[in-house]
């Protein structure tokens, strides 16, 4: 068997680096995790000429080998290790022909660690249009490498990529520059302590003040007690490194890049004078959002109602056809149920990510940074918040992560904390079904009253969100340095391969580690809700039976099933809730809807649909409604009024009910402090928001 | 008076006389905001914060506050 070769492709982010990985290993990818982080690890599978086959890694965007985040650090922890089963045999570094000068440091800093190194000049089709010409061989000899000039939009340069890759034992690991010149004394020494080690490696695990793991430990500890320079000495030196890294690459480039400026073009400058405009790019940037939300609902109704008539009728039919006992509706009532109340979540997060993969493919997420950060900042948040409070409108999980490029840990936190407010897609379902219930249906001024609460709702999510962060932001003493750096790409049309992959990627990741939680959690539901201690619990057909002897058939079925609820584990729990929950107007039955919505907030009408036994209809919302509206306490009164209605909807707005986030959270955070403080201020602040509520109300 | 970077008007078009490494952040410097360099300012937000600048041929955003620890001599008016 031949042997595979390890490429590593590294490049500054906006470089189309995953266009190229897409292109190379197109659907012989996956996406996973790096040990004990949650940074993804893209791998791929390429046949390469004469029967090579080499493994991918797409490592995550850097500017250069001096890692400021999580992400960065994972390129470094594999190129300084030799030993990592992934050390690249060959590494691709992507660049794009449009910042070819900002793009060259990090390739002359990767050439430094003695790596067979291919650049890859990317977007190549942009050159005509940029009046860009390149001396390719002149550059190929000062820099010491094979160049692959790469368009993946016009699927160009891809095979001479592959045979370059294949060919990688003929490539010089010559340095391009010497970077030792800064300080030859320093370096001198320190070859001398470390004669078995690369130079530029050494002065890497010197500089970074990150953590390296497991990797290096006892070099760093053996160097530490060699430093011979302060951190004000050492910056200095890195500060005079990179500058000495720009004069080669500007010395290089003024002789192998000719940039005819006369027919050069510029649309982004055009476009940015437009859409970051002071008005205008507000303007646009709401419009958008507007489009955004309303797809969401829009277009996500039909396949959304789809999935949901499928599984409630597979779950009918299985409990049909399947002999009856404990088994068959586990299958049909816990599983199916359970599998089913995940799939409907499918189409609108489907949606969000698409238009979020749109927005950032195309550059223009990096716009609405630029134009919000000014109103963050005022709040304690970074403009690179704005990101994770678009997308907790689908889902906190993918949100929470994504406020892993804010650069101010302080500012990163807070974002963290209040994203959860936002109106994520899980609190649809509870809306939905207590607004139509409690809310008239007349209008005013043409607008709907429905649809004005629910638009409300969105409104008091978002607004919550932001009045938390100004809070926190008062109070938390954290200090850290807070700053602000965003690079504002060129314009791009969107490749479909890149964000069709995206899009299934994110929306698989959403269903198999949310899925996970609550398939678990219907399953232990069910369990609870279909055993229970006593006789109450397992007599309680008979008990039924004498009680109504005029009762028959469903009716009688209904009532037994209701008294068995009422007897079972999570009956007892809920009635001994009970007296907590009673001022904000709930009864014993919401109580248990309100325990189990902690796991995950979607569960709350499937909840209601068992406990209202309602039975194989499943989540059919009419059969739900209509029950809940029946819904009497024993003195006549209603148990879903305008008061209560309105308190539970403020309680779901507000509440930190979703177990998934706050695993997340306490990953990202690494604390289960923070999740902790989460789960018990937003649940106060829901408690105390609808107790207001039904009290006034009421 | 020296000049900053938070100086700087629309259409201005400038070059980095020198950078005070520690307030600002190494990545900056990284991606070209160094002694040399040119530097112009495209677009700027409401209350010119922040600042949408092209510096070396990369468009990037940075706030005010990090601004003023960059100088700048003014090339053209």
């Amino acid at each position: 068997m031949p042997k595979q070769i390890n490429v590593a492709l590294i490049g500054n982010p906006n470089t189309g680096k995953t266009s190229v990985f897409n292109s190379l290993s197109g659907l012989n990818q996956k996406v996973g995790n790096y040990p004990g982080i949650t940074v993804d690890k893209k791998e791929g599978i390429c046949k390469l000429p004469r029967g090579v086959k080499a493994h991918i890694i797409d490592l995550p965007g850097t500017y250069s080998l001096n890692a400021s985040s999580l992400d960065e650090n994972v390129v470094i922890e594999l190129l300084l290790n030799r030993n990592d089963k992934d050390f690249p045999d060959v590494a691709v570094v992507v660049s794009d022909v449009e910042n070819l000068k900002r793009n060259l440091l990090l390739f002359t800093q990767i050439k430094d660690l003695e790596i067979p190194t291919i650049l890859v000049i990317n977007m190549s089709d942009r050159m005509a249009y940029k009046g860009i010409t390149l001396d390719i061989p002149f550059l190929e000899k000062e820099l010491q490498t094979k160049i692959a000039l790469v368009s993946t939009r016009k699927k160009l340069g891809i095979d001479e990529l592959k045979e370059l890759i294949t060919n990688y034992k003929e490539l010089s690991l010559k340095p391009s520059l010497a970077a030792s010149e800064i300080d030859k004394d320093y370096f001198d020494k320190l070859r001398k302590a470390f004669p078995n080690q690369l130079l530029y490696k050494l002065w890497l695990v010197i500089t970074q003040d990150v953590n390296f793991g497991n990797v290096n430990r006892n070099e760093v500890q053996a160097i530490d007690s060699f430093k011979t320079k302060s951190n004000a000495d050492l910056k200095r030196l890195q500060q005079k490194e990179t500058i000495k890294r720009y004069q080669f690459i500007n010395n290089t480039l003024k002789k192998g890049q000719t940039i005819d400026l006369k027919t050069a073009k510029d649309l982004r400058i055009k476009l940015d004078r437009v859409l970051t405009h002071k008005v205008f790019g507000y303007v646009i940037f709401f419009v958008i959002l507007l489009t955004m939300f309303q797809a969401v609902y829009d277009w996500a109704t039909y396949p959304t109602d789809f999935i949901d008539e499928s599984f409630a009728s597979l779950a009918n039919w299985t409990k049909n056809t399947l002999p009856p006992g404990a088994f068959t509706n586990l299958l049909a009532e816990g599983i199916i149920a359970g599998i089913g109340g995940v799939m409907v979540f499918i189409p609108p997060i489907a949606i969000l990510f698409l238009f979020i993969a749109l927005l950032e493919e195309s550059g223009y997420m990096s716009r609405v940074v630029f134009l919000m950060d000014n109103i963050m900042k005022r709040f304690g948040l970074s403009g690179k918040s704005v990101v994770p409070l678009i997308s907790g409108n689908a889902c906190a999980i993918p949100a929470v992560m994504a406020a892993r490029n804010i650069e101010s840990w302080k500012e990163r936190l807070i974002t963290i904390l209040v994203t959860p407010f936002t109106t994520c897609s899980a609190r649809l379902p509870v809306y939905v079904i207590i607004i139509s219930l409690v809310i008239p249906k007349g209008s005013f001024l043409g607008l709907n009253y429905q649809a004005l609460t629910l638009m409300a709702l969105y409104i008091i999510g978002f607004m919550t969100a932001i009045i938390s962060a100004y809070i926190l932001n008062k109070v938390l003493k954290i200090k850290s340095k807070s700053y602000f750096v965003i690079e504002m790409p060129s314009y791009k049309v969107p490749l479909f391969k890149n964000v069709a992959l995206t899009v299934l990627e994110k929306t698989k990741t959403f269903v198999f580690e949310a899925g996970k939680i609550i398939l678990a959690i219907s399953i232990v539901l069910w369990f609870l809700a279909s055993y229970g201690p006593g006789e109450q619990f397992n007599d309680a057909e008979n008990i039924i039976k004498t009680e109504n002897i005029a009762l028959s058939g469903d009716d009688l079925e209904d009532k037994i099933a209701a008294h068995k609820l009422e007897h079972s584990y999570i009956g007892i729990v809920g009635k001994a809730i009970e007296p907590v929950i009673k001022p904000l107007g709930y009864d014993w039955k919401i109580g248990i809807a309100l325990v189990t919505s902690f796991a995950a907030r979607e569960v709350f009408v499937g909840t209601l649909a068992t406990i209202y036994s309602v039975g194989s209809s499943g989540d059919d919302e009419e059969t739900i409604k209509s029950k809940m509206a029946a819904e009497v306490y024993s003195n006549g009164d209603k148990v879903f009024t305008l008061a209560s209605g309105i308190s539970l909807l403020l309680f779901y707005a507000f509440a930190m009910q979703c177990m998934s986030t706050l695993a997340i959270v306490k990953r990202e955070t690494n604390s289960w402090k923070w999740p902790m403080y989460q789960l018990v201020g937003m649940t106060l602040i829901a408690y105390v928001a609808a107790l207001i509520a039904f009290q006034v109300l009421k | 008076m020296k000049l900053t970077l938070a100086d700087i008007k629309r259409g201005q078009q400038g070059v980095i006389t020198d950078v005070s490494s520690i307030h600002i952040p190494f990545k900056l410097l990284e991606m070209g905001c160094l002694p040399g360099n040119s530097v112009e300012l495209l677009q700027v937000a409401p209350f010119s914060d922040p600042m949408y600048l092209n510096i070396n041929g990369t468009h990037l955003a940075i706030r005010k506050e990090t601004a003023i620890h960059i100088l700048i001599e003014i090339s053209n008016a």
